[in-house]
């Protein structure tokens, strides 16, 4: 399959060791990435707190753009970006007049989008054009013994509508069916479905705080040797302020949170350095001795 | 069709803790979850206590958790969930209020809240002679919020409740909105500076579990967001918040991508921000993890920025 790619900003910036595992295991898997330089940032949620107009036109030059490329389908490797992507082009489609009032902002760089493009995550193209099947035929290295909690962050589960839930309605259990097949263990606890408070860490850092502490230490206690998630600014509140929110509960926590291609990475045979598991800030040393990763 | 359900039993006179109990139901074709708990509560079990009214989704009584999702039971159909979501029907009491017993729960703190928004118009000025009209389109605005039927499902399902009981919460603020945002009421200012306050809107995590759980599409998330631009844009908001928008509109603005370092700056200000990042940026830097200190645009950034100077942002 041959996708636009849009690996938004923060997989190269904030989370930086994500962007080569992303692309390295997209190779692997034979998904064709061609990315969208010219494209811009999504908004994340917080320019539409601001103008909603501005959002849906920023995302109108990035689908106009990929449709200019000959491309249908845009993957993206943050459940933030596919979020807002798929609400703005939900709209866009449903609405044709508002389209067009959305392209007359588009016309001076002499963009128009047309309404074709599809929105998905490497992680539901994964289930739903590879296929589980095709993926376990490529695992060289099982992750057998290890339990991995699934951690899904808010926008790639809700609002359904949005998110074509009615077509999938089983695109909540993708991550434990990925876990399964790389022959590692679901774990399945409260906080998988819930916030990881990443949005509220600049406005009120204890409930944040609190989130990240509550949700590490509850996959802890039913036993989870490590967190999968498929979003970076999930992958940032998790790991980077997991010290912080040890400290402030009084409780250690040391749970390695890793990103969904890592993980793949690690049963595909990949090594430690190519998917930078040694560069997050809770240590992944007992998720490498487990899965026996060189 | 029948099915089983999975009840979670309190009763505070009762010595046990709180616990599961199956019951088996028989229900017609297009049976609601409702019609099966007040059969299991006349042939099964008549110590059962739940609320409900009117059957049809308008009083708001029958909210519960319905397999970890709040919604109003009379809505959700069994048929449905079964086919989605498999045969074991899991009932709960709603979240984030004390359980009293059974699937009935204190909603106190929820009326207080709601209360402490002053859900009432208060005009400014001489009483109009006649009556006032509101505009279709103003009108439609409002109307979203105004569906609200106080069910507390939102409320229930909030993920920033669960950390912090203070948070006003999705139903007190998409009523805040519905009263800020009527052309009728005077007091708009004084009600942005008090949603504008710790615990307001700016407490929202925007996690969409309102959204979803709302069985009247208010969307209360939507309408916190809704206050926020417009305390933003009255110029009443102040804090950190607004900062953050800012930021982050400045980077993408000028470079076509989110400014990660510049945002920070932005968002905690000087002198705050080298201490709230310096110890990040050291732990980042043992990890070879440092993001680009030199922000990079993107090809076409003069064209995002166009965007932006077009539409006055």
């Amino acid at each position: 399959m041959r996708y636009a790619f849009w690996p938004g900003c923060v997989s190269k910036a904030g989370t930086p060791e994500l962007y080569p595992a992303a692309t390295a295991v997209a190779e692997k898997i034979g998904m064709e990435l061609v990315e969208l330089d010219q494209a811009n940032c999504t908004g994340a949620g917080v320019l539409g707190e601001r103008n909603e107009e501005l959002v849906d036109t920023l995302n109108a030059r990035n689908f106009a753009i990929a449709e200019q490329m000959g491309l249908d389908t845009i993957l993206t490797i943050c459940s933030t970006c596919q979020g807002v992507m798929s609400a703005v082009n939900y709209k866009l489609r449903e609405k044709p007049e508002y389209l067009a009032k959305i392209n007359q902002n588009l016309a001076a760089e002499g963009l128009e989008y047309k309404g074709t493009v599809r929105v998905t995550h490497m992680m539901w193209a994964i289930v739903e054009e590879l296929s589980l099947e095709e993926l376990g035929k490529m695992v060289v290295r099982p992750l057998t013994g290890l339990r991995i909690a699934p951690f899904y962050g808010c926008y790639i589960l809700r609002p359904r509508y949005v998110l074509g839930m009615s077509e999938h309605p089983d695109r909540n259990q993708y991550l434990e069916k990925i876990i399964e097949t790389l022959g590692a263990e679901p774990i399945d606890y409260e906080g998988k479905l819930k916030c990881c408070g990443f949005p509220i860490m600049t406005l009120n850092e204890e409930n944040g705080l609190k989130m990240v502490s509550n949700h590490t230490l509850e996959a802890k206690d039913k036993g989870a040797h490590a967190l999968v998630t498929p979003c970076p600014l999930c992958h940032l509140n998790l790991d980077e302020f997991q010290p912080k929110a040890s400290s402030m509960s009084g409780k250690p926590i040391n749970m390695p949170v890793l990103h969904l291609p890592q993980l793949i990475g690690a049963a595909l045979g990949f090594n430690v350095k190519e998917m930078g598991l040694k560069r997050h800030i809770v240590s992944t040393d007992k998720f490498i001795e487990i899965s026996g990763m060189s | 069709m029948d099915a089983t359900f999975k009840i979670r039993r309190f009763d505070p006179e009762d010595k046990q803790d709180p616990h599961y109990e199956d019951f088996n139901v028989e229900l017609p074709e297009y049976g609601s979850v409702l019609e099966g708990l007040l059969d299991i509560r006349e042939q099964q079990d008549g110590t059962l206590s739940l609320r409900c009214s009117c059957k049809s989704a308008i009083c708001g009584s029958c909210s519960m958790k319905i397999n970890g999702e709040s919604r109003l039971a009379c809505k959700a159909m069994v048929s449905e969930i079964k086919e989605l979501e498999g045969d074991l029907i899991t009932i709960e009491p709603m979240g984030n209020m004390p359980v009293i017993k059974d699937l009935v729960v204190d909603m106190d703190s929820f009326w207080h809240k709601v209360e402490s928004v002053e859900p009432y118009l208060q005009p400014k000025g001489p009483e109009p002679e006649k009556e006032y009209l509101v505009s279709n389109d103003q009108m439609m605005t409002l109307a979203v919020a105004m569906n609200c039927i106080m069910c507390g499902a939102c409320v229930s399902d909030c993920t920033v409740l669960e950390v912090d009981s203070n948070f006003l919460g999705p139903a007190a603020l998409a009523k805040a909105f519905r009263f800020a945002a009527d052309p009728r009421d005077g007091a708009q200012e004084k009600r942005l500076e008090m949603y504008d306050q710790p615990d307001g809107v700016w407490d929202c995590t925007r996690c969409f579990m309102c959204v979803q759980a709302c069985p009247k599409d208010v969307a209360p998330m939507e309408r916190i967001m809704d206050i926020r631009s417009m305390a933003v844009e009255k110029g009443i908001s102040k804090g950190r918040g607004m900062k953050h928008i800012q930021g982050f509109i400045n980077g993408v603005k000028h470079s076509g991508r989110l400014d990660e370092f510049g945002l920070a700056r932005k968002t905690y200000g000087f002198p705050l921000w080298p201490f709230m990042l310096a110890p990040m940026g050291i732990r980042r830097l043992l990890r070879k993890r440092l993001p680009p200190i030199f922000h990079k645009s993107i090809a076409g950034a003069k064209n995002v920025k166009k965007i932006f100077e077009n539409l006055g942002v």
